[in-house]
């Protein structure tokens, strides 16, 4: 069987005496679109915060193509090619969405003409080449959501992790995002996203793991996750599952 | 090395003047706890204070310890004044700009009292300035001593205040969480301005404790709220008691190494020690606004 | 913010080059000399603060190091003065690289790299003030020896054209960053310091970098201070007046623009002058209205002059009614 492309050993995250991420164990193959569902609090953002390099583990090994990366710094996990977006976007408010993308293809570019230009290309992929000489700060939710998405693509990551990056948006802005990320899944590139907006799960993801109080509850394609007594449990508490199974067929 | 005899006085009158710096460090702690600025401007207000008490004396005659009771409420009103009308408006919330702001307040407060009353260093000879207390194993200078009772006393009533009274509960509200204080209906503008206000206050009590032992000049307030700083950074940024006990603690240590190494070597210290702390200080205290 | 063009720039330094030209008046001459000299330390500051996001409160370190190490290398060792003028400002990039180092790697951000910038000046400032090499109290006086191989001269002009040529050097620093990866990333660093390090930017490489650079420039003029006034001291050098001096300049014309220190320099010292002929020269006063138009500059005009210019242009441009489109030949 080939290396995953990322995979997660036995990695916990203490912060004093809160143990965030207990014991997660798992893998992410390469070219798939997989999934990171689960309550709030649950620790997913701690565990791309980990697996992107802005926090080291306090235990357990984060393997890159079998290569060690536990502890390597952010930036050095983008150059590998692990590009993370967050969850809150975090635009350079002062610069245009044009220069905003042309910083993630500088990763890979000397030149400035050469960045604008690829920042470019990325943006009218991601619907935003209408909006290149716009200031950041002047953008909405929907807009900042696109622009680091785009900001990420123009890195030319090879596994991207993106962050609740459908969050905030109405059921017609997620639908017109998804076919953008199905096409990022189209062109080679892993994706590993953080998501609560389950219909949006349902379509895109190959591979979901559930994770709930730090540790991983459940794993398997969207469908046998969802119907999954534990997920359910987590969500909505304990004994739904029984409940919900009494009152006639669970409806999730 | 040092026999009892000349160490215990040390330490004892190390601990007096720690508890001024404590109180210095108090007002800056306080400020950072619930605005979570660096207040630049914390030393040239003190010296403002310094000057303010000294001309108390000089003009109006009065005792350092009386003037504290008119000057406390003057000076709590400045700094309320400050940063509700000067500081809070002018930064438009932006950390860079609240930096640069209490910089220039600095610069405008302390050039403006070089302006007026010249850089000549001044001291007022007070009757009592050299009496000491007699406590058997040491002989205590007798304005130390009361300095350290009425800064007992003030912590004791800052504390209260913060505890029993609603600005009190307010102001740790804030301080805690700014948004959620302010969807309670609490008026963050107000008690941030509250907050600076009783920080200078602190300030013009602890110029009022200083004076009859240090001498003024336009520059004076500088040094003390180095250590200030110093303090505040060792004792946790925020942290009230941290303050007061990192207080003790420095003027203890200054005390001693007065002792060893003198005057001039003692400037540069404290420095060389405030950059240590800063470059040093364990990872956990960042990664917030500042 | 309009970028700098190698065409904006050659006109600014072809007007200020022709003034010794059209008057030799020394009052005028010294004003220029000095304000372009502030706008040289204000350019300094301008990379690291401007560009970069990172306010520093204590430059005069980089400014005093600068002044002193070619001064004692002059006085003390003989040293040809221009050699110890390039001397000066390597031994002002070295200062730059260590406080960087120490400072960046604690991740020092914000009011508590403002703080201890500040405190790395006070402490050069208090050993200057002591040490026998820098003179201890009575400072420096670089004998006088007006021949240029001494980089000392009769009149004021070659010296106004020497600072010119430094700040067009420093101009053509600032368009090359502006125009390179490096620049991107330094305001990226600015903008958003996690968000550059998620797309791969060494955010603590960019700003050693910029201190580097910056605290280069700011010695230049430090080392050009001592030659021009031929005596520096401890105050002088390491005073909290340039440290002020040094970001209230840029401030004042629009930060993070290149010629934002020129505008603001000449703008503040025209503010001091003027002061002086209304209210005589007491100490203090020119560094109350400095602190005044710091803060009014803050409150009303973050982007300093230029920003306010810029701005009002965009009104203007809109108000402007609409003309019918026409083919341009």
């Amino acid at each position: 069987m080939a290396e995953p492309l990322l995979r997660l050993e036995r990695v916990c995250k203490r912060f004093d005496g809160l143990l965030a991420v207990d014991d997660a164990s798992f893998a992410v193959e390469a070219g798939r679109i997989t999934a990171l569902i689960g309550p709030n609090g649950a620790g997913k953002t701690t565990l791309f915060s980990i697996i992107s390099g802005f926090l080291t583990p306090s235990e357990g090994r984060i393997l890159h193509r079998g290569a060690e990366i536990t502890g390597m710094p952010a930036h050095l996990l983008a150059r590998r090619g692990i590009v993370r977006t967050f969850q809150v976007a975090q635009p350079f408010a002062g610069l245009t969405v044009h220069e905003n993308i042309a910083i993630g293809a500088h990763l890979s570019r000397r030149a400035r003409a050469d960045a604008l230009a690829a920042a470019a290309e990325v943006a009218s992929a991601v619907g935003l080449g209408d909006l290149l000489g716009r200031p950041a700060a002047s953008l909405t939710v929907a807009g900042r959501k696109r622009l680091e998405l785009a900001r990420a693509l123009a890195a030319g990551p090879e596994l991207l992790l993106l962050d609740e990056v459908l969050a905030g948006l109405n059921p017609r802005e997620v639908a017109a995002m998804v076919p953008v990320i199905r096409a990022l899944a189209g062109r080679g590139i892993t994706i590993l996203m953080i998501e609560h907006v389950m219909q949006a799960v349902m379509r895109l993801a190959e591979q979901v793991f559930v994770l709930a109080q730090g540790r991983i509850i459940a794993e398997g394609t969207p469908q046998a996750v969802v119907g999954d007594a534990a997920v359910i449990e987590a969500y909505l508490g304990h004994g739904a599952a029984a409940r919900l199974s009494g009152a006639g067929g669970a409806h999730v | 090395m040092l026999s009892p005899i000349i160490l215990v006085p040390a330490i004892l009158n190390g601990l007096l003047t720690g508890a001024v710096y404590g109180l210095v460090a108090l007002g800056l702690t306080l400020i950072y706890g619930v605005l979570h600025i660096i207040n630049f401007a914390h030393g040239a207000l003190l010296t403002a204070a310094m000057f303010a008490a000294f001309f108390a004396h000089r003009l109006l005659g009065l005792d350092p310890y009386l003037a504290a009771l008119g000057l406390t409420p003057l000076f709590f009103a400045l700094g309320y004044c400050l940063q509700r009308f000067v500081i809070g408006p002018a930064a438009h919330g932006e950390d860079r700009n609240i930096l640069l702001v209490t910089l220039a307040l600095a610069v405008v407060i302390e050039n403006a009292l070089l302006y007026a009353f010249g850089g000549d260093t001044r001291t007022l000879n007070l009757a009592y300035a050299f009496d000491v207390v007699d406590i058997g194993i040491a002989f205590l200078a007798l304005p130390r001593v009361m300095g350290f009772a009425v800064v007992l006393a003030v912590a004791l009533t800052l504390w209260l205040i913060l505890a029993l009274t609603d600005t009190g509960k307010a102001i740790r509200a804030v301080a805690k969480e700014k948004l959620g204080a302010e969807l309670s209906g609490i008026d963050v503008a107000h008690i941030y301005a509250v907050t600076f206000g009783l920080g200078t206050a602190c300030l013009a009590i602890a110029a009022c404790l200083l004076i009859p032992t240090y001498y003024v000049n336009p520059h004076i307030g500088n040094a003390f709220v180095l250590v200030a700083f110093t303090i505040v950074v060792l004792g946790g940024m925020g942290s009230v008691t941290g303050a007061l006990i990192g207080g003790l603690f420095v003027g203890v240590v200054e005390s001693l190494c007065g002792l060893y190494l003198g005057e001039s070597l003692g400037q540069i210290g404290i420095f060389v020690m405030f950059i240590l702390v800063l470059l040093l200080r364990p990872a956990g205290l960042f990664g917030e606004r500042a | 913010m309009k970028r700098a063009s190698l065409a904006h720039i050659a006109v600014v330094i072809a007007v200020l080059a022709a003034v010794p030209l059209l008057t030799a008046s020394n009052l005028v001459l010294n004003f220029l000399v000095v304000a372009l000299l502030i706008a040289l330390v204000g350019q300094g500051w301008n990379v690291l603060g401007g560009y970069g996001g990172q306010y520093s409160f204590g430059h005069a370190a980089f400014f005093g190091t600068g002044a002193y190490v070619s001064a004692i290398l002059q006085t003390r060792y003989g040293v040809n003065a221009w050699l110890a003028f390039g001397l000066g400002i390597a031994g002002g990039a070295l200062i730059g690289a260590a406080i960087g180092a120490l400072t960046f790697r604690s991740g020092l951000r914000g009011s508590y790299f403002a703080l201890v910038t500040l405190a790395f000046a006070e402490v050069l400032r208090i050993l200057a003030s002591v040490a026998p090499i820098t003179g201890a109290g009575v400072g420096i006086l670089i004998t006088l020896d007006l021949r240029p191989q001494a980089f000392q001269f009769q009149s004021r002009a070659p010296f106004y054209w020497i600072i010119l040529a430094l700040l067009a050097a420093s101009f053509l620093i600032v368009r090359l960053i502006e125009q390179s990866r490096f620049g991107a990333w330094l305001v990226a660093v600015r903008e958003n310091e996690e968000a550059a390090k998620a797309v791969g930017v060494n955010t603590q490489r960019v700003k050693l970098a910029a201190m580097t650079i910056s605290a280069a420039i700011t010695a230049a003029g430090g080392a050009f201070y001592a030659q021009y006034f031929l005596f520096i001291d401890s105050g002088i050098a390491y005073g909290p007046w340039i440290s002020i001096e040094a970001l209230l300049a840029p401030i004042v014309g629009g930060i993070g623009s290149a010629f934002g220190p020129l505008l603001g320099a000449l703008l503040v010292k025209t503010l001091g002058e003027l002061t002086k002929l209304v209210t005589g020269d007491a100490p203090g006063l020119d560094l109350v209205i400095y602190g005044g138009v710091l803060i009014l500059i803050v409150a009303f005009a973050p982007q300093g002059i230029a920003g306010l210019i810029a701005d009002l242009r965009l009104r203007f441009a809109r108000l402007r009614p609409r003309l019918p489109e026409r083919a341009h030949g």
